[in-house]
């Protein structure tokens, strides 16, 4: 198949940046869309420009590093994937493809389509986690969780860190992600005795790192490649709500 | 412990095993106790250089800095979290014994032995079948949210090699729920300040002073900076060497480069040829492939493998002509379960593998390509109901739709086999140190636990019992007799390997021939894949090593990199490691020569079964079979650096079995 593309090209973080078109002949329908680039990037370089930089990895959904807006939504239009599953037998012959990066305040570009999602991994060190030290664990059968308790955990936990919610929202809002981690944690036994402080530094870290507030657009939800429910988000209003109210009240 | 009747071998003293002394199952019980400690006052004194933050490397910065040592921890990824452990979907095996099925830490002590085709130290894998329980624990506590029964309790499932129900296992996603729990134990070290984190940093060389790893150079894959890092040791996590294969099932940026330049500052490179080639992967379409995709190997519990009986069934499936649903029961071959009655489907992954080539090799594939064979569900379906099926495998059989097309609740899978696994690695002793004082080895990138073929759900119980248990407890007996901060980036160890770094990467650039990195780097899969893949021979082998020099010294006048040196520069990365692939890849076929017997992942066709073996006339095992050859290569091949071009020295550490019996893999 022979497609246009428009593609985002900025040397560095503080370069200007443009569209640029590009020319994908002959791609193979079975390809995928990041092997459709690996092709026009063979091309590039034979050609002597510089290639277009994308970040990848797994190649198979799972590691969050891939990060393309593809014709004006993160991942693509089809739901429940990352930008890696998506396959060329989705498009038609003849077709022009735009593609960004994600675009947010709080991801500044590195180059071209890659950002710095750095802001996510602070937010996960701010409290973003159970603090217990390696060795000093109960027996894994001493505390049952009710299955229905483990599998609302793991909605929450198959979160992939991709940001596409945050480039999917109008308020570039990390509301999803935070939820996420937040009900992930939050809802098992063994996350209680620091739901109050997680859910408070959890906010507040991400306030700090300039993302903005959620409006109730679920354009987040939409996009989320592991389909997590905007649903918790409305939990870790709820969540901060009451660990704002005990934090005053405490001592 | 070298071996006695050695010709190409060589010495004693350099491949001491340092195996606790006292019965098997009191070993790293005694060892702990009489371990070395280091005062809680001095840890904080001591660095310790963590490269590779998957489960393996994650897990060990986490742990050492709970401990109160300073950690610096490094990754090509953006981001930790993103460590290519996250792509393990079936489990994580432990003795837990949960269900009642009869399941020990010997039993899997010696299934892992015997699924290793007994060409791993018994003494290891007993350390790591006793760990498996705490690391179950470990992972519970910190909100691994694994698979639970109506009860509440953990629930379990069987893998290949195992006829317990010992995995226990996150939907699909295993991998990703134990690397958040390791990358959350690490954020939280980072915050407290035990642990200083590197994202998107390459390591490029090891540092020895005095003959000790303290440090490494990397470059800033943001700034293109390069960088000198010191510390009072170093510890390799940094995954295995798949895709020197090109099409693999590891994600893109895995790459041999950081143990292969400790290889290069002496670290010996063990057992190279054990690769592992995964039974249950999505076959290959085109040659755009830039990967391979894995269906998790649980898909073997409810689906059952197949080709037609003939070939001519088979090709008219190929061709479009005919379908899975018009091959009638009686003309179906389940060889799987045909040759293997008692595991069936489950049979071990070296064996599968092999079985799905030999049936497409006699003309009975089933993909366009030739190269499929079919995982059908039909059955399960029909007997358990689809809404069964789907909340077993539902995302997997999702995961197969969109890449292949194809509604595998109505048509069976296709699959064939990929690489996926690389048990060899860095030799390391009891201790995970290389025989480099102060370099230890982690995970996937040593060759310690899995002998000659890994059983499916022990990569992750491996990476997280060094990381979580085995390193805390034996660095310090190391550590106690370094001075801390005794090593610093002002020595000229230093500035030489980065001045070596910065040389390397001036020639890439200046070389700007007319052929990509890729294309190289597909070359050299394309023809290890063909020579040293799933059946090896002398002659191939033979021939790969006069094709890899050809290769080195094409990509070394003609690749062409765009770009410089500052900045990010994605080609300057890969080629990079393409040329360490097309170094490596000589050891590798080294390896595979040397050993001339077949076990586990390596199969040199010249040593199978045939029908004049007594084994096979008994009944005891199939023509066709791997045929192990003890007496000669029961060692563990362990693979010094010369120059390139120049043979690779072979030192010989000897494989001691004490508590089990060496005997012919069996399976039927």
């Amino acid at each position: 198949m022979n497609l246009t593309l428009k593609v985002w090209r900025q040397a560095h973080a503080n370069d200007t940046g443009s569209i640029q078109t590009y020319e994908a002949n002959d791609i193979p329908v079975e390809a995928s869309f990041l092997e459709m680039l690996d092709i026009v990037n063979e091309r590039i370089i034979i050609d002597g420009g510089d290639p277009i930089h994308f970040d990848h990895d797994c190649r198979e959904g799972i590691c969050g590093m891939c990060s393309l807006t593809i014709n004006g939504v993160p991942h693509s239009k089809d739901r429940g994937i990352t930008t890696c599953q998506v396959h060329m037998r989705k498009f038609r012959d003849g077709d022009t493809i735009w593609i960004e990066p994600f675009r947010a305040k709080a991801f500044p570009i590195v180059k071209d389509l890659m950002v710095d999602r750095g802001a996510f991994d602070r937010i996960i060190a701010a409290g973003g986690y159970i603090d217990v030290r390696t060795g000093s664990a109960p027996d894994a059968n001493a505390v049952p969780i009710p299955k229905h308790d483990a599998d609302a955990s793991f909605d929450s936990a198959a979160c992939i860190g991709c940001g596409a919610c945050v480039a999917a929202c109008k308020n570039a809002s990390a509301m999803l992600f935070v939820g996420a981690k937040a009900n992930h944690l939050n809802r098992l036994p063994q996350g209680e005795p620091e739901k109050d402080k997680r859910t408070l530094a959890l906010v507040r870290q991400m306030d700090e790192e300039g993302f903005g507030n959620c409006t109730n657009q679920y354009e987040c939800e939409a996009v989320c490649p592991k389909e997590i429910s905007a649903d918790v988000i409305a939990k870790l209003n709820r969540d901060y709500g009451a660990a704002v109210a005990r934090d005053a009240v405490a001592d | 412990m070298a071996y006695d009747g050695s010709t190409t071998g060589s010495l004693a003293g350099t491949l001491e095993s340092t195996i606790p002394d006292g019965p098997l199952s009191d070993k790293w019980t005694n060892y702990k106790s009489n371990a070395k400690l280091i005062n809680p006052a001095n840890k904080r004194k001591y660095n310790i250089i963590v490269v590779g933050s998957g489960l393996a490397g994650g897990s060990a910065a986490a742990t050492l800095s709970e401990l109160g040592y300073q950690v610096k921890c490094f990754c090509y990824q953006d981001s930790p979290r993103r460590a290519h452990s996250i792509a393990a979907q079936g489990g994580i095996n432990a003795a837990k014994n949960y269900q009642n099925d009869g399941d020990s830490v010997w039993r899997l002590f010696y299934d892992t032995v015997k699924g290793g085709d007994f060409r791993s130290r018994e003494a290891n894998v007993h350390r790591l079948a006793e760990i498996s329980v705490n690391i179950i624990d470990q992972c519970v506590a910190q909100g691994v949210p694994f698979a639970r029964e109506y009860g509440g309790l953990l629930d379990n499932r069987s893998f290949g090699g195992a006829q317990v129900s010992r995995t226990f296992y996150a939907r699909g996603q295993t991998g990703q729920q134990l690397l958040i729990g390791a990358y959350q134990a690490l954020e939280k070290e980072i915050s407290k300040g035990g642990v200083t984190m590197y994202p998107r940093t390459e390591m490029l060389d090891l540092v020895k002073v005095d003959g000790h790893a303290k440090g490494i150079v990397t470059r800033d894959l943001r700034t293109g900076e390069i960088e000198s890092h010191a510390a009072d040791c170093v510890i390799l996590a940094t995954g295995g060497y798949g895709n020197v294969f090109f099409l693999s099932t590891n994600a893109m940026g895995c790459n041999v480069m950081a143990a292969f330049r400790a290889h290069k500052r002496g670290a010996y490179m063990a057992n190279p040829c054990f690769t592992q080639i995964h039974p249950t992967c999505i076959p290959v379409s085109g040659d755009y492939q830039s990967k391979l995709t894995l269906m998790s190997e649980s898909l073997r519990n409810d689906g059952r493998i197949w080709v037609p009986k003939s070939a001519d069934t088979a090709k008219q499936i190929r061709e479009g002509k005919l379908t899975a649903k018009d091959v009638a029961e009686e003309d179906r071959d389940y060889y799987l379960e045909r040759k293997y009655p008692s595991f069936g489907n489950l049979a071990p992954r070296d064996i599968s593998s092999r079985s799905a080539k030999e049936a497409c090799d006699e003309g009975r594939g089933v993909a366009k390509t030739g190269l499929g064979v079919f995982l059908d569900f039909s059955d399960a379906i029909a007997r358990l109901g689809e809404d069964t099926i789907r909340a077993r495998y539902g995302n997997l059989f999702q995961m197969y739709e969109k890449i292949s097309g194809d509604n595998p609740y109505q048509t069976p899978m296709m699959i064939y086999p990929a690489v996926h696994y690389t048990m060899g690695g860095l030799w390391v002793d009891y201790n995970l140190e290389s025989n480099v004082k102060g370099l230890h080895v982690l995970g996937e990138a040593n060759f310690s636990d899995h002998g000659a073929n890994r059983l499916g759900a022990s990569a992750l119980m491996q990476g997280l019992a060094d990381g979580y248990f085995v390193i805390p407890a034996t660095l310090p007996n190391y550590l106690v007799d370094q001075t801390p901060g005794s090593a610093s980036t002002d020595m000229p160890e230093f500035k030489e390997a980065e001045a070596d770094a910065k040389e390397r990467i001036e020639k890439l650039l200046s070389i700007n021939g007319t052929k990509t990195v890729d294309s190289f780097h597909r070359e050299l899969g394309l023809l290890v894949w063909d020579k040293c893949g799933m059946a090896r021979t002398k002659e191939g082998l033979e021939e790969a090593l006069k094709r890899i020099p050809e290769i080195r010294k094409d990509f070394w006048e003609n690749v062409k990199i765009p770009g410089s040196a500052d900045g990010v520069n994605m080609e300057l990365e890969k080629a990079g490691r393409v040329a360490d692939f097309i170094d490596f890849a000589e050891v590798l076929c080294h390896d595979a020569l040397d050993r001339e017997e077949s076990c586990g992942g390596h199969f040199r066709e010249e040593y199978q079964f045939t029908k004049d073996d007594e084994a096979v006339q008994s009944g005891y095992t199939n023509e066709g079979e791997a045929k192990r050859r003890d007496d000669e290569f029961a060692y563990v091949s362990a693979w010094e650096y010369t120059d390139p071009g120049d043979e690779p020295i072979l030192h010989k550490e000897k494989l001691v079995y004490e508590n089990v019996k060496l005997s012919v893999r069996s399976y039927k």
